[in-house]
């Protein structure tokens, strides 16, 4: 069976070689790297322009960016058909490919994150593996523990006042160098889309600007998710150590810190989503208003084939609800839980209908594609581009974060 | 003792200025700059006569077989489209299976394996246009392709190095004519390359020589005596969605508004 076949339905003229090519992986690529990116930048919003209400998810959206910074390479990866030569793009680009940028803006991006967080955290490293040096007759996982904080701390052990200081300002200054980087970073996969002049739904010079305000959007809305849940999870256990230790935050305590960091999250998610939504209903009343040869069949496919898609679900459910939801006065945790997952939706309902309604018509202008999405994976090809192949690209950041947070504990300081 | 800052300072100031010379050699390659003003070869071009097919579709199953593109695949580097314009004014457009076979229904295939019949009264005008790349002179395809593994050569046909091609679908995406595809064998981007192998031998393509009415022909843009640079240059020929700046190289006879 070609490529594509599995899940493409043909409804009239089409080329005889037009399959749906780009399936949910290339779906997820966008959506994920937009969360690495909109995280970072709310992690700067305190770093750089020092809002001081959000120093509570600073540190968590910056781990959290990292934490999803390999998983914006997976789906990829998982989308090639030929995966293990996917390493040629960093070690061969061709650079009037917008994918070649991807080695050179992905590294640069990883590095500032990496050594931004090795600022934040260093006085951590420092002082666990002082403190695991100190204990007599370490373990084997102690051991173990103790030189991964060596390593870590880089030979940097000074913690004084003055280094910290200077740790501070370097955070400061690389902060602000990631967010033209994270900006660049999802504005080339919007331009990797806005650049392909065979698909009309695609051409347009807005498509990067409309991807960076999205991004922003879903990692600030990811970042108040996790937080909310993650702040969940830490209430019930605080609960129980509470017993033991007394001196611990208090739930009553954690509760406040929670809604007062959602609610400034909040209103900087309201002000990105406006920005997005403008972008995107301007992208659409422009194509309406000069309406050129494309605009019959992506006026059929915007205002009937994908009408529920985009109209119900992506601007009604995923923008309009949640945009009242976070306006009506007293936001609670969890009116704001509510909102953010409608929030994502929206926003990965905006992917989907970017790179799926871009292939739902034909180069011909004469035909459609409907694209099936693979549920029960029958091949390899069905599992990696349907519904499980989806669900390991958004599940696993979150085993990533898991797994740094034992490294660089994100809530440390409330301890 | 080399203080560690002094260190760093050193080996970038090092690092840097082997960059520049050796990013310089790359710059002024000779050979590369010689190939690229290369134009002494030929420049490989086709002339398609619409007024001359009929549609039995030999063209398709010859360049099957020459390419070894599997012959039931629904996927094929060269196509041929029938029209039917109705005295409504409507255009009905089909080509079943690439019209590997013919036409063999008289009715118009709409997707999901039904037929549309039209009456014979009805029909305004009718043809068949076979398609095939269009070896691009601005290829968007070379132009997207991340590793390269799409390139063009001198002589101007737009090639995939399979062994290099790591099967991301963007050419695919940038193609306005959809004459790319995944080959179902090997994985990797696959496209008409005007038989590469026979024209630079001074062969005929597979589709030219299966052409039995003459409706396909293959040339040389750079030589003035060639048949096809003739009509080429002396008669009306119209090229496929030049709209899009591609500059297309398949050149057209007798072809209809209606052509998408």
């Amino acid at each position: 069976m070609v490529h594509g076949e599995a899940w493409t339905i043909k409804e009239f003229f089409t080329y005889p070689n037009e399959y749906i090519y780009w399936t949910i992986q290339i779906v997820m690529y966008p959506f994920m790297t937009g969360l690495v990116a909109g995280a970072f930048v709310l992690s700067s919003l305190y770093h750089v322009f020092g809002v001081k209400q959000l120093k509570g998810i600073a540190r968590f959206s910056l781990v959290f960016s990292f934490a999803l910074l390999p998983v914006a390479m997976l789906p990829l990866l998982m989308h090639l058909q030929q995966p293990l030569r996917g390493i040629e793009v960093m070690m061969t680009p061709h650079f009037t490919s917008a994918i070649a940028a991807f080695g050179i803006v992905f590294s640069t991006y990883g590095m500032i994150v990496a050594s931004e967080l090795w600022f934040v955290f260093r006085k951590h490293f420092v002082e666990t593996a002082l403190s695991l040096k100190a204990v007599e007759g370490r373990s084997a996982l102690q051991q173990g523990e103790y030189l991964l904080f060596s390593i870590l701390t880089l030979g940097a052990w000074d913690i004084s006042h003055e280094a910290l200081e200077t740790d501070e300002r370097a955070v400061k200054k690389l902060a602000a160098a990631g967010i033209p980087v994270a900006c660049f970073l999802h504005g080339y996969a919007g331009f990797i889309f806005g650049s392909v002049k065979a698909n009309a739904l695609w051409m347009t010079p807005l498509m990067p600007v409309i991807f960076i305000c999205s991004a922003v959007v879903s990692g600030i809305a990811l970042c108040i998710l996790t937080y909310i849940l993650t702040m969940e999870i830490r209430k019930q256990l605080a609960r129980r150590r509470r017993l033991a230790h007394p001196e611990l935050p208090s739930m009553e305590e954690l509760k406040s810190a929670e809604a007062h960091v959602v609610a400034m999250t909040s209103r900087y998610l309201l002000m990105f989503m406006v920005a997005a939504i403008t972008l995107e209903l301007l992208d659409l009343i422009f194509r309406g208003y000069t309406a050129v040869k494309s605009w019959d069949i992506l006026r059929s496919v915007i205002y009937e084939r994908d009408f529920v898609n985009i109209f119900v679900v992506q601007y009604g459910l995923g923008n309009l609800v949640p945009f009242v939801l976070f306006l009506i006065p007293g936001l609670t945790i969890r009116r704001a839980a509510v909102g953010t997952v409608l929030v994502l939706l929206g926003v990965f309902m905006m992917r989907w209908n970017v790179v799926i309604g871009g292939q739902a018509f034909s180069s011909s202008f004469s035909g459609f594609m409907h694209y099936v999405l693979p549920i029960w994976p029958d091949s390899m090809e069905t599992l990696k581009e349907g519904f499980f192949g989806a669900m390991i690209v958004a599940v696993v950041p979150f085993c990533i974060f898991y797994v740094l947070n034992k490294v660089m504990p994100v809530f440390k300081e409330t301890h | 003792m080399i203080s560690r800052r002094s260190f760093c300072k050193k080996s970038l100031l090092i690092a840097g200025g082997l960059a520049i010379p050796l990013s310089c050699l790359e710059l002024f390659d000779p050979k590369r700059l010689l190939a690229e003003k290369d134009d002494t070869g030929a420049r490989w071009v086709f002339l398609v006569d619409t007024r001359k097919c009929v549609g039995c579709g030999f063209c398709v199953k010859g360049c099957k077989v020459e390419n070894e593109v599997p012959y039931d695949a629904n996927v094929t580097r060269t196509w041929v489209e029938r029209y039917i314009v109705t005295k409504d004014g409507k255009t009905h457009i089909d080509s079943p299976k690439g019209a590997r076979d013919g036409f063999p229904n008289k009715g118009i295939d709409i997707g999901h394996g039904r037929l549309e019949e039209i009456k014979d009264d009805d029909i305004e005008k009718a043809f068949f246009v076979p398609k095939l790349c269009n070896q691009c002179d601005n290829p968007p395809c070379v132009q997207v392709c991340p590793v390269g593994a799409t390139y063009q050569t001198a002589d101007g046909v737009v090639l995939v190095d399979r062994s290099w091609c790591i099967g991301c679908g963007y050419c695919i995406m940038g193609c306005p004519y959809g004459v790319r595809f995944f080959h179902p064998v090997f994985h990797v981007a696959e496209k008409c390359n005007f038989c590469y192998h026979r024209i630079t031998k001074g062969m005929q393509t597979a589709c030219v020589d299966s052409c039995a009415f003459g409706a396909r022909r293959v040339g040389n843009l750079r030589d003035p005596e060639d048949p096809v640079t003739r009509v080429i240059m002396t008669e009306r020929v119209n090229v496929l969605k030049e709209e899009y700046g591609t500059k297309p190289q398949v050149f057209y006879l007798g072809l209809s508004k209606e052509v998408k």
